[in-house]
């Protein structure tokens, strides 16, 4: 019998913001332990939490990004468990009202696509962080009360390579939107997995076990390949799934059943007294609407049409929004989709790639670029000196036209210059040009060679190219007639 | 001579520290030898740091020597032990926040500090508030000063004890379903709760966090809208606050009650009350009549599911409120080897008393699976009910009159070990937390064996000015009598 | 193929209830005392459940009362977006945060160790 995975992924996001969920303490990353933190997000007694505003709108961005319904009428519950990176034994979540429902996200993979449902997306608080020593361990709250956005989806992703798509497309979405930084080093996106199997042909969904803190995207997806074959073999053994939580081991490569959690699952919801419901006007939604930035579906498909990009070409350039504005500034300034495209797919994302920087981090800006290509297109420099410029217009401001100017690097212009460069050319080889003239075509280039060296790579590679081959046309000529 | 602050009201105090009559250093010395010389047989303070507390009036001295003014400036005043004032302890009567030094001052204590007051001591209390008597501390049952043989009540019966008893000027107590109105009458001192959201709750160590606010205990009602007055109004700290203006609340307090309608409601008049509080009501009732007020009965047809839904709520947001009370961060935690989880339970077997248990339970339990529609909402809903029959309440009055207790003070022990018993007190203070709604507690008469019995005036949401003038009137008529 | 939404992580957002009416107080101290992380012996396991069952008893009385229709209220007063501005604030000294903690590891808490 044939079996079929369902999974659905719970991904926590840490969200851009400057401050805590409830607290004025800073989210920055690597402070050492216990130093930014306050009466709130410690637990002290008599704290009280108020909500950060800057944590609902990009909640609620993230959802109009993600096509969800953003809830009339929204508000914040308790979720009690103890646990010792838990300041209040208790975490503010949502539990039946949350700021985003419904939406989707639509996946590709190998030419297919597919629409992956959420169920919602709520805001929570995050916990503290402990650290195993031999005997003991030691929390620290540096992390507590850090705004998450928990985004669900319904079990509609059917393979790990299905989630490790969605999970892309995800933060691909998140970081166009400017609502997370999507760090996975610094533990910005972690996913419980939700896995099931069902023979197929059968609708009802077998019993599901969770995988708890996936926090890297190769992780998500061997647990998710460990954990199908071992439901499938479990249940076509005769045997029945446990609904469990389950912890990956990295090292071993399996799943090991999370005992801590056995008695979990009472927790105890009830609406949070300290804070009130957020009812959104729509005249809010409709002004925070207005920031949001194109969907990277949506712009792909832009470039193909109006800058006539192939499908993959798009599809490099829309992957980071950085690198999307930047080719989008570069093309309108020089009015040359096509050959902006060329730059930043070949040379400037060698040089970031090189760097290690992102394309706001470098020197290199859009009118830059946009000069330099217009430079070559006037044809006051060839293009071998305009990617000569390149490296150094990446690390340091500059102006093209002004160093084409003071270096003295614009092209060797007319007809009548170039044409006495042949002639000394030919003069100083003749060897090379009776190799021509015994048929051997490569010999042309050669002598194009030697022009460029003669206008110290100065000249029209193309005009010289042109003009050699026309001299050497004309003694082919005259050797015939002679 | 030595001051004595026996009768010293706050604004007596003010005046006589604005001319000069004494000084904030002698008014807290007078106050230290007090506590040293009653606290012994009252136990109304479980904390006192003297060199603070004068170094504290010293500043006051200082301040005003250099010019500066404020409402409170060199008035000290004593704290419950529930309130969070930064350097000192804040045990809430309890063994589990044992070690614990608050490091913020709550919002009401630090507008009490800008206008000058100063913060000495801390008043006995039931464990986090939990409680009618203030027998369920971790530092002893507090007596009451007017009769040694009983409660004080509560659960802020140390901050109403210190004031009755000579040890205080004023005191603030926290109040969520009776705790300052009841051993203010109790103890024979005026105690006001405030409407929810007039006062910051932020620092006050939550009970019930959608019933609790502070208030003052005082010696009169004008004392009482004094410190109202300097404590009140939006905390950017505190969501639950609302952004309502704070009025002259001594402005409202004319003296007369002509033009009022004040309500008496039906169910708070009825069978097993003690007949000597209602002979002590109707009589303020009747005053009021002489002061210039109509009366009228009113109705409040849900009050008699108050207590349960009380309860309920109260215990359930409890179970959350102090399930931070885990030995990790802070205060007590005892010496359980093995997991976190047998440290917690031991660290809160250990560290809590009786009465906090049964309430975490009873709260645990009706939020538990299966069980929070059945509870919960139900008890929220019959919170709107009971809300409603405020609002149609006061559609046709002002204000209403009550008794604050069924019955005057208990005995010491007498409800230790029926606890439904001790719930069922506080079925006429209840119901102005679950509406939200302000209430006052005013000394009106004395039992035959000199126990206060108290006079409960309950007004509409933000309508402070309302029950401190009619609370006034009434305490102005009977200036001179011994209440 | 349309895949059933009864499944849905952790509780699946809905709560089954029990009836009030329907029920009698079954309040269970032990299993509530774990949940609340109480260690409860015997003796007070037993005084707990009987006087428990008293107060249960009690509040059940709300059972009684028709409530359809009727919204619950959550606060004393019905106010909504309450914000705070994303600006940071100072907060405590770590001297005086670890200065309250009962055992400390370094600058962390210590806490038995935790068994995953």
């Amino acid at each position: 019998m044939n079996y079929l995975p369902s999974v659905g992924l719970e991904v926590h996001v840490q969200l851009k913001t400057n401050t805590k969920m409830f607290c004025g303490c800073t989210t920055a990353y690597g402070a050492p332990p216990n130093t930014q933190v306050c009466p709130v997000c410690l637990g002290y007694p008599g704290a009280m939490p108020v909500m950060n505003v800057a944590a609902i709108r990009l909640t609620v961005l993230s959802g109009l990004m993600l096509g969800c319904r953003i809830g009339a009428h929204s508000k914040f519950d308790r979720k009690s468990y103890f646990y010792p990176d838990m300041p209040k034994n208790y975490q503010i979540t949502q539990y039946d009202q949350p700021l985003c429902l419904g939406g989707g996200l639509v996946i590709e993979l190998g030419g297919q696509t597919k629409l992956i449902r959420l169920t919602r997306i709520h805001l929570e608080e995050d916990v503290g962080k402990s650290t195993h020593y031999a005997g003991c361990s030691g929390v620290d709250f540096n992390r507590a009360g850090v705004p998450l956005m928990e985004i669900v989806t319904e079990p509609d992703i059917s393979s790990a390579d299905e989630a490790v798509a969605f999970l892309l497309a995800l933060k691909q979405t998140l970081l166009y939107a400017g609502v997370s930084e999507c760090n996975l080093e610094e533990g910005n996106l972690r996913c419980d997995v939700n896995i099931s199997v069902r023979p197929e042909g059968t609708g009802k969904l077998g019993t599901k076990a969770e995988i708890k803190n996936m926090n890297t995207f190769k992780g998500v997806q061997a647990a998710l390949k460990y954990e199908v074959a071992r439901q499938i073999r479990c249940v076509a053994g005769g045997g029945r799934v446990v609904q469990e939580t389950l912890r990956w081991d990295p090292d071993l490569g399996e799943t090991f059943s999370m005992r801590s959690k056995e008695d979990a699952h009472d927790y105890r919801y009830f609406p949070e007294p300290d804070l009130l419901p957020v009812v959104l006007a729509d005249a809010q939604i409709e002004a925070w609407r207005a920031t949001l930035p194109e969907r990277p579906a949506e712009r792909r498909a832009r470039f193909m049409h109006v800058y006539g990009l192939p499908a993959y070409d798009a599809g490099v350039l829309t992957a980071e929004r950085g690198v999307a504005d930047f080719f989008e500034a570069t093309a309108r300034l020089c009015g040359n989709g096509k050959a902006a495209s060329n730059w930043i797919m070949t040379d400037v994302m060698r040089l970031l790639g090189e760097s290690g920087r992102s394309v706001t981090q470098c020197a290199l800006t859009p009118e830059v670029l946009a000069e330099l290509i217009l430079l070559v297109e006037r044809r006051t420099i060839n293009l071998p000196t305009a990617k000569g410029l390149l490296p150094e217009l990446f690390e340091q401001a500059g102006r093209p036209a002004e160093l084409v100017a003071t270096r003295g690097l614009g092209q060797v212009g007319g007809e009548d210059e170039i044409g006495r460069l042949v002639e000394q050319a030919l003069a100083a080889n003749p060897r090379v040009v009776q190799d021509f003239l015994a048929g051997k075509q490569a010999a042309a280039q050669a002598l194009v060679g030697q022009v460029m060296k003669l206008s110290r790579g100065k000249a029209d590679p193309q005009m010289a190219g042109r003009l050699v081959a026309e001299r050497l046309a004309a003694r082919q000529g005259g050797a015939a007639v002679s | 001579m030595a001051l004595d602050i026996d009768q010293l009201t706050v604004r007596q105090a003010v005046v006589g520290l604005r001319t000069g009559a004494y000084s904030s250093v002698a008014l807290t010395q007078a106050m230290l030898e007090a506590i040293a010389t009653r606290n012994p047989a009252v136990n109304a303070f479980v904390w006192l740091d003297e060199a603070d507390a004068m170094r504290q009036a010293e500043a006051a001295d200082r301040a005003r020597q250099a010019g500066q003014q404020g409402v409170l400036l060199g008035v000290p005043l004593a704290v419950k032990d529930v309130l969070n004032v930064d350097g000192h302890p804040c045990s809430c009567g309890s063994k589990i926040l044992r070690g614990y030094t608050a490091l913020y001052d709550a919002t009401a204590i630090a507008r009490l500090r800008a206008a000058g007051a100063l913060l000495v001591g801390r008043t006995n209390m039931d464990e986090f508030a939990m409680g009618s008597t203030t027998e369920n501390s971790a530092f002893g049952p507090t007596r009451n000063p007017v009769a040694l043989d009983h409660v004080a009540g509560g659960s802020s019966g140390g901050s109403a004890a210190a004031v009755a008893g000579g040890m205080a000027l004023a005191a603030l107590g926290t109040d969520t379903g009776g705790s300052i109105r009841q051993p203010a009458s109790f103890c024979g001192c005026v105690g006001l709760k405030p409407s929810y959201g007039r006062i910051s709750r932020y620092g006050l160590v939550a009970y019930a966090s959608s019933l609790d606010q502070i208030g003052p205990i005082t010696r009169t009602v004008a004392d009482a809208a004094l410190l109202l007055g300097v404590m009140a109004g939006r905390d950017a700290l505190d969501a639950t606050t609302l952004d309502q203006p704070v009025p002259d609340y001594n402005a409202a307090l004319t003296g007369d009650l002509r033009g009022l309608r004040l309500g008496l409601p039906r169910e708070y008049f009825v069978d097993g009350m003690d007949p000597e509080v209602a002979v002590a009501v109707r009589a303020a009732t009747a005053r009021c009549r002489e002061l210039g007020a109509q009366i009228v009965e009113v109705s409040l047809p849900h009050t008699r599911y108050a207590v349960a839904t009380y309860y309920i709520l109260a215990a359930a947001e409890a179970s959350a409120n102090l399930a931070r009370f885990d030995g990790v961060r802070y205060g007590f935690r005892a010496t359980g080897e093995g997991a976190p989880i047998d440290m917690y339970k031991q660290t809160r077997a250990q560290g809590f008393g009786c009465e906090v248990q049964r309430r975490i339970i009873l709260g645990t339990y009706v939020l538990s699976s299966g069980y929070y529609d059945a509870y919960y909402l139900r008890a929220q809903k019959v919170r709107t009910l009971i809300r409603r029959d405020f609002d149609a309440a006061f559609a046709q009055c002002d204000a209403l009159l009550t008794p604050v207790a069924p019955t005057p003070a208990y005995r010491m022990g007498e409800t230790m070990d029926d606890p439904l018993h001790m719930y069922l007190g506080d079925i006429f203070t209840v119901t102005a937390n679950l509406a939200g709604v302000c209430g006052l507690s005013v000394p009106c008469g004395r039992t035959a064996g000199g126990l206060p019995i108290g006079l409960q005036v309950l007004g509409p949401a933000f309508g402070e000015e309302r029950v401190l003038r009619v609370g006034h009137a009434y305490e102005q008529s009977r200036q001179g009598e011994a209440l | 193929m349309g895949v059933s939404c009864e499944w849905l992580p952790n509780h699946g957002y809905r709560r089954e209830g029990v009836d009030l009416a329907n029920t009698t107080a079954d309040i269970r101290v032990a299993y509530v005392a774990n949940l609340a992380r109480l260690e409860l012996d015997e003796a007070s396991c037993a005084l707990f459940q009987r006087q428990l069952e008293t107060v249960v008893e009690y509040v059940r009385q709300i059972g009684e009362l028709n409530l359809d229709g009727i919204e619950p209220t959550s606060h004393g007063q019905p106010v909504y977006n309450v914000f705070r501005a994303d600006e940071v604030r100072p907060g405590l000294s770590h001297d005086r945060v670890l200065a309250n903690a009962p055992a400390k590891m370094g600058e962390e808490f210590k806490v038995p160790r935790i068994v995953e």
